[in-house]
């Protein structure tokens, strides 16, 4: 399997809180990771590193191979985003935002991309709507095509499908499958909704304090661990990691 | 360095003002009332004054300039602040643009801008006030050269300022000009200034345009080194004041800030 993604013993601290302590993991191509942990435990800080807005105090990052220290324009045109609390700027419209973002990406034959996405997203009826104005799925949906505009080889979804309701988060995370059905690239995924990740993630990490707990499968991690579910699973890493030998 | 990126930023802007007139109406409206009001003035002016002296090329055409050099360091602070307005750092800098192109972009933002307020102070300068350029002859050109390169230098470090210390801190940015103005000769030669005021000056790229508009108009000789050393005084600030902005990215990469701007701060 090809690697699209490797992190290498990061570390960050801000003053003397330990934001990540020595997190290392892969993501490989047509891989859907997710990153799990309870609120502050380093997941955002992980993938803003990723992002190469974020500067590691240790460690290294390699996409597609290419360290993004050294590299980190050629680097980041090989992956996106979207995350919840990054919405696209709501004073412009869809089809602007899309076409800013793609130059901004580099794409090639724009306009056609575009279109193609517009159509995959069915965002045709808000094309020349202001983002601003869009119902939180709808601005889901302009940030998914936004983070697909350039085809990257390392998606990253912050919480995807955080507010969303039950029917448009079923619709987001079988638009994030095909993508990775398609051998486009590989996912990094963050979430609170544990039935969702054993639903999409083919492994999972668990962060917990800035460092890797855990990582397998989400469908046999539980049982490996003796819980019944990924969210007992969750639940005890969050609170009582100790109880699993875990520290 | 890719043009594509820089084009994106430009393109940005121009959608925002094209479909915006609160972002159309200031880039010329209030360059007019300046023009208007100083019109009237300098025309007051030149009837209580028995010398025959025209105060309109002195004083319409330096506030004409002036202007000009706040539209040209306000387009480049307006087009960074629209990032600001619309928490779209995060979205900006996860893309591969690099600082410079983002900068190059927001200068090019601004000459479009400039230009059209530009224009509107000519008209209503030339055909309300009969504002003649042709009395400053070709030196028109390194006037706007200078004034030009030293509005993109406070632009840029504007925004610098703005992105170490949070949104709150626009509120800097705006008096800027109208601190540097008193000390750069505008309306009075510099010489009227206090030693300690014309020292600051003569670091001022813009003294030596308005120092050189009135010597111009007076039919004295103007120094050609003057305008070389505001030309290179200008240029030593756009490199200084891109090494600070570029500095304070690096600073907002290092503590996260550029990812969680709106907390102003990160300790």
């Amino acid at each position: 399997m090809e690697k699209i993604l490797s992190v290498k013993a990061l570390g960050k601290t801000y003053g003397t809180t330990i934001a990540l302590d020595n997190v290392s993991f892969e993501v490989n191509r047509n891989e859907i990771v997710g990153l799990l942990g309870p609120n502050g435990a380093g997941k955002t800080t992980t993938i803003n590193m990723i992002l190469g807005v974020l500067e590691p105090d240790a460690g290294a990052i390699r996409i597609k191979g290419l360290d993004l220290a050294s590299h980190r324009s050629e680097a980041i045109s090989h992956t996106n985003f979207t995350a919840v609390y990054a919405p696209l700027p709501g004073n412009l419209t869809v089809a602007q935002n899309l076409n800013i973002f793609g130059r901004l990406y580099g794409v090639r034959k724009l306009p056609e991309h575009i279109e193609g996405l517009i159509k995959q997203f069915d965002l045709g009826q808000f094309r020349d709507k202001k983002c601003g104005v869009l119902s939180s799925g709808e601005q889901t949906r302009v940030g998914l095509a936004k983070a697909m505009l350039n085809s990257p080889d390392l998606l990253l979804l912050d919480e995807p499908t955080a507010s969303l309701d039950p029917a448009t988060a079923r619709e987001v995370r079988s638009k994030i499958r095909e993508f990775v059905l398609q051998g486009s690239g590989g996912v990094l995924w963050t979430s609170h909704n544990m039935y969702e990740v054993e639903d999409v993630c083919d492994r999972v990490l668990f962060l917990s304090h800035g460092r890797v707990l855990l990582e397998g499968n989400p469908k046999t991690l539980p049982a490996e661990h003796g819980k019944k579910t990924l969210e007992d699973l969750f639940i005890t890493v969050a609170r009582e990691p100790l109880t699993l030998g875990l520290s | 360095m890719s043009l594509n990126r820089i084009f994106a930023i430009v393109l940005r802007q121009l959608y925002l003002i094209r479909g915006s007139f609160s972002r159309v109406f200031p880039t010329f409206a209030w360059i007019a009332v300046d023009m208007v009001l100083w019109g009237f003035l300098t025309k007051y002016l030149n009837t209580v004054t028995s010398s025959g002296f025209n105060f309109v090329p002195v004083l319409l055409g330096a506030v004409l300039l002036w202007d000009f050099f706040i539209r040209i360091m306000q387009g480049v602070t307006m087009a960074f602040f629209e990032d600001v307005w619309s928490r779209n750092f995060l979205n900006v800098f996860a893309t591969p643009i690099l600082i410079s192109e983002y900068v190059g972009g927001l200068v090019l933002s601004s000459i479009a801008t400039s230009a059209i307020g530009l224009a509107v102070m000519l008209f209503i300068a030339v055909v309300f006030f009969k504002l003649s350029l042709l009395i400053y002859g070709l030196m028109i050109i390194p006037f706007l050269f200078i004034l030009f390169l030293f509005g993109i230098a406070l632009g840029i470090f504007a925004c610098g300022i703005v992105l170490r210390f949070g949104p709150a801190s626009e509120w800097f940015i705006w008096p800027l000009p109208a601190l540097i103005s008193p000390f750069a000769g505008v309306l009075y030669p510099v010489s009227v200034l206090p030693k300690w005021m014309q020292v600051v000056s003569v670091f001022l790229p813009p003294s030596y345009v308005f120092e050189g508009l009135r010597a111009c108009i007076s039919g004295g000789a103007v120094s050609g080194i003057a305008f070389v050393k505001g030309g290179c005084l200008a240029i030593v600030y756009i490199c200084l004041a891109y090494w600070f902005l570029a500095r304070v990215y690096r600073h907002a990469l290092r503590t996260g800030l550029i990812a969680r701007y709106s907390a102003e701060t990160i300790s």
